[in-house]
C-alpha cells in the first residue's frame, strides 16, 4: 500500500532525509527508530504532506498512486492519518464540531452521505468511550488547554473516528504515564485490522512491549539503516544507537 | 473660515432650522453650533492624538442633503429582513432620520422601560441631554450632531428586562440620489438598580455616499446594570462618526459589546467615565473590515474612582486594502485606588494590503493599582490550518471553521440569543470575502 522509495526532502533548504526507503503493506505495524534528529518527524510530515517539507526527489506510491501529488487533506480524505508530537490547538472551534467536519469530508469524498448530527454523535460517544477520553475534556475547544498527555489520548480519538488506512503515530507515546501509555496501546490494538497499517515513531520499547510491530526500522540522518523484527528494539533499548550511528556515517 | 476643506459654513441651515422650530434643546444647540464653528472638524491630525490615524477629509469635503422628507423611504417589508430583528425586542427605528413607525414596536406599556422619541417628549429626563457628551469638549463632530439632530430615542430604564426582550434603537439609512447627512441621536438613562440589555444598530442598505454622525449618552445610575449591544453595517462607500459617553456611577456595571462590520470610514469614539466606586466595566469589539474599508476603534476610559473594574478585549478580521486602528486610553486617577483594568486589541490579518494601527495605552496615577494592555497583529497560523488539513479539510472549510471560531469569541458575550444568531448571519454573509 505504501512505497517509499529513495526519498529525499527538506526543510527550509537544509536536506533531512537522504534517501529512505520503505515498503508497508496493509495491516503491518512498522515502528521507526532512532536518535533525536534523524528525522523521523519530518518523515511523518513529509507523508501528511506539510507545506514546509519539500520533496526533492524519490517517490511515495500510496496504493498505486503519487501521494506527494495530492494535497494534504485529500491524503487525508484517502486514508492517511498523522497524529502530531505536537498536536495544534484551535482556540474557539468545538472538538465536535471539527471531527464532524473532518468525517463528512470524508464521507463526501468518498462520494458518501455526511452524517446526520445523531449519526455522529453516536459515533462519537462509541469512540470517546473506546479511547478511553474523559467526555468533559473533549466537550471544550480542540486541545486547548489539554495536558500533553491529554492531546495524545485526542488525537486516538481521531484516529478512531476517522479509520485510516495508514496511521502515522509520531511519539504518540511520549509523554504518557503508565495508564495513558497503555491505553494507547490498546486502542491501537484494537484499531488493528487488516487494512490498516500502522507507522509508529517511538523512543522507547515500552510501547513496542503492547504493540509487538511486524518491522522495527532505525532511522538516522534521514536514512533507514537497518530494519528487522521485533527483537530490534529490544537490542536497541540495549546498546543505544552508536553502532547505527557509525553505519550510516561510513 | 480658510478652507473650504474645514467650512462649516454649509450647516448653517440646516441648525437655523433646528433653531426655528424652538424645541427644549434650543439653548443646547446654540452652544453646539458656537463650538462646531469654532473647531470644524478634526482634519489637522498633526499632533492630534486623537485623529493620528483616521483622515476623515472626505467626510468633511462632501456636501450632504441634511433634511429629507419620508416619502422616498423604502417599505418595511423590503428591508426588515436585512435587519437585526427580534419578534420580542422593543424596537425604536429611523429610516434616514426619520422614525418608522412601521419598524417601530415601542409603546407596549412593558413594565422597566419607557421609550420616547426626542422630537415629541416633554419628558424632564431630556434636561440631561448634552451633560453626558459634552460640547464644550467635543472635537466637532459630536457638537455638529447637537446642533442640528431632528429625532432620535430617549430611554428610561427603571426596572428590570431580561436579555430576550431588549430595547433596540435602529438607525437604518438607504439608499438615496444623493449623499445624506442622518444625525442620530440617542439618551438613555438607566436609573438605580434597575437592569436591561439595549441594543444600538446603524445599519446602511445603500451603495452610495451617506454620513451618519451619532452620539450616544448612557448614564447608568447606582447598582444598575445594563449590556449595550452596538452594532454598524454601513456600505462600502459610507461614513459614520460614532460618539458614545457613557457614565457609570457607583457599583454599578456597564458592557458594550460592539460589531463593526465596515464603512468607507468608520469611527467610534466611546468614553466611559468610571465615577463611582466599585463599578464594573467591560468593553469588547469585534470588527471586520474589507475593501478600502476604515475602521477606527477610538475606545478611553477613566478611572475615577476607587475598587473599580474595566476590561476589554477588541478583535480585529481585516482583509483586501482596508484598514483598521485601535487607539484611546485608559486612564486611572490618582483617587482610583485598587483599580484593575485590562486592554487588549487582537488582529487577524488575512491579506497583504490589510493593515492595522494598535495602540492601547494606559496612563496610571493612583499606585495601588493593577493594569495591563496588550496588542498583537497576526496572520493565521499555518501549524493550525496544516493541523486541519491533516484531518481532511479543505482550505476554504478550514478557513470558514477558524475565523468564524476566532469571531465567536466576541459574539458569545451576548446574551441575546436571536442577536447572536443575526451577529453569526452576518459573519457568515462576509466569509466569501474574508478567507486565508
Ligand atoms: N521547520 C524546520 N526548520 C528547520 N529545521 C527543521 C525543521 N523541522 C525539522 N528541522 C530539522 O530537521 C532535522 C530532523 O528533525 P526531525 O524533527 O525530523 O527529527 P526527529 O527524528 O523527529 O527527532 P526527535 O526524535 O527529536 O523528535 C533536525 O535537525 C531539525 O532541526
Ligand atoms: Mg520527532
Amino acid at each position: 500500500m505504501l512505497e517509499v522509495s529513495n526519498l529525499h526532502a527538506s526543510v527550509a533548504d537544509t536536506e533531512i532525509l537522504k534517501g529512505l526507503s520503505l515498503t508497508v503493506n496493509p495491516g503491518e505495524v512498522h515502528a521507526v527508530m532512532g536518535p533525536n534528529g534523524g528525522g523521523k518527524s519530518t518523515f511523518a510530515n513529509v507523508l501528511a504532506g506539510r507545506p514546509a517539507y519539500v520533496v526533492n526527489s524519490g517517490s511515495v506510491n500510496y496504493f498505486g498512486e503519487d501521494l506527494i501529488a495530492k494535497t494534504p487533506d485529500v491524503r487525508a480524505k484517502e486514508g492517511i492519518f498523522l497524529a502530531f508530537q505536537y498536536p495544534v490547538e484551535l482556540p474557539g472551534v468545538r472538538f465536535w464540531q471539527f471531527m464532524k467536519a473532518a468525517v463528512d469530508a470524508k464521507r463526501k469524498h468518498a462520494g458518501e452521505k455526511e452524517l446526520a448530527v445523531r449519526e455522529f454523535d453516536n459515533l462519537w460517544k462509541e469512540k470517546a468511550t473506546q479511547v478511553k477520553i474523559d467526555p468533559e475534556l473533549i466537550s471544550r475547544s480542540v486541545n486547548e488547554g489539554f495536558s500533553g498527555g491529554e492531546k495524545k489520548r485526542a488525537e486516538m480519538l481521531q484516529l478512531a473516528l476517522l479509520e485510516p488506512k495508514l496511521a502515522i503515530l509520531d511519539e504518540t507515546d511520549s509523554g504518557l504515564d503508565v495508564d495513558a501509555l497503555r491505553t494507547v496501546a490498546t486502542s491501537v490494538n484494537e484499531l488493528r485490522s487488516p487494512d490498516r497499517s500502522f507507522l509508529v515513531v517511538t523512543h522507547y520499547q515500552r510501547l513496542l512491549n503492547y504493540l509487538t510491530p511486524d518491522f522495527v526500522h532505525i532511522l538516522v540522518d534521514g536514512r533507514i539503516v537497518e530494519s528487522g523484527g521485533a527483537e530490534l528494539a529490544v537490542t536497541v533499548e540495549d546498546t543505544g544507537y552508536d553502532r547505527f550511528i557509525k553505519a550510516g556515517v561510513s | 473660515m480658510t478652507s473650504t476643506l474645514t467650512s462649516t459654513d454649509r450647516y448653517q441651515a440646516a441648525y437655523q432650522e433646528r433653531i426655528a422650530v424652538g424645541d427644549q434643546f434650543s439653548a443646547l444647540r446654540e452652544k453646539a453650533y458656537r463650538r462646531f464653528e469654532s473647531v470644524g472638524f478634526p482634519v489637522a491630525r498633526k499632533g492630534n492624538e486623537r485623529w493620528k490615524y483616521t483622515n476623515i477629509a472626505p467626510i468633511a469635503r462632501a456636501e450632504y442633503q441634511i433634511s429629507i422628507t419620508a416619502d422616498s423611504s423604502p417599505t418595511i417589508d423590503e428591508i426588515r429582513s436585512q435587519l437585526p430583528f427580534g419578534d420580542t425586542w422593543q424596537t425604536i427605528a429611523f429610516v434616514d432620520g426619520i422614525f418608522s413607525e412601521g419598524l417601530s414596536t415601542v409603546g407596549d406599556g412593558r413594565p422597566g422601560v419607557s421609550i420616547e422619541r426626542l422630537s415629541a417628549t416633554d419628558s424632564p429626563l431630556t434636561s440631561e441631554l448634552g451633560s453626558i457628551a459634552q460640547v464644550d469638549e467635543d472635537d466637532g463632530f459630536g457638537a455638529l450632531n447637537t446642533a442640528v439632530f431632528a429625532d432620535g430615542a430617549v430611554i428610561l430604564l427603571n426596572g428590570e428586562i431580561d436579555a430576550e426582550s431588549p430595547v433596540h434603537v435602529l438607525f437604518v439609512t438607504t439608499e438615496r440620489s444623493q449623499p445624506t447627512m442622518t444625525s442620530p441621536r440617542v439618551l438613555v438613562i438607566a436609573e438605580k438598580f434597575s437592569k436591561a440589555v439595549l441594543i444600538e444598530s446603524h445599519i446602511g442598505l445603500e451603495s452610495g455616499v451617506q454620513f451618519s454622525n451619532a452620539v450616544t449618552e448612557v448614564a447608568v445610575g447606582e447598582g444598575a446594570s445594563l449590556s449595550h449591544y452596538r452594532i454598524l453595517e454601513k456600505g462600502h462607500e459610507s461614513f459614520h462618526i460614532g460618539t458614545t459617553r457613557v457614565r457609570q456611577e457607583k457599583d454599578s456595571s456597564y458592557t458594550s459589546v460592539s460589531f463593526a462590520f465596515g464603512a468607507r470610514i468608520g469611527r467610534d469614539d466611546l468614553h466611559v467615565l468610571l465615577d463611582g466606586p466599585g463599578s464594573e466595566c467591560t468593553l469588547n469589539g469585534l470588527y471586520m473590515t474589507s475593501a478600502s474599508d476604515h475602521l477606527d476603534n477610538h475606545i478611553s476610559l477613566t478611572h475615577a474612582k476607587p475598587h473599580a473594574t474595566s476590561k476589554q478585549l477588541y478583535k480585529g478580521i481585516l482583509t483586501g486594502k482596508s484598514k483598521a486602528v485601535f487607539s484611546g486610553q485608559v486612564l486611572v486617577e490618582k483617587d482610583a485606588q485598587k483599580t484593575y483594568a485590562v486592554q487588549r486589541d487582537m488582529n487577524l490579518l488575512l491579506s497583504d494590503g490589510a493593515e492595522v494601527d494598535t495602540k492601547p495605552s494606559l496612563l496610571i496615577y493612583a499606585d495601588d493599582v493593577q493594569c495591563f494592555h496588550g496588542a498583537a497583529a497576526g496572520e493565521v497560523d499555518e501549524d493550525a490550518i496544516f493541523y486541519m488539513l491533516s484531518r481532511g479539510l479543505d482550505r476554504e472549510t478550514a478557513s470558514r471553521i477558524l475565523i468564524t471560531a476566532y469571531a465567536d469569541e466576541i459574539i458569545n458575550h451576548v446574551e441575546t440569543e436571536s442577536l447572536r444568531a443575526h451577529l453569526r448571519k452576518s459573519v457568515d454573509k462576509l466569509l466569501p470575502v474574508f478567507h486565508f
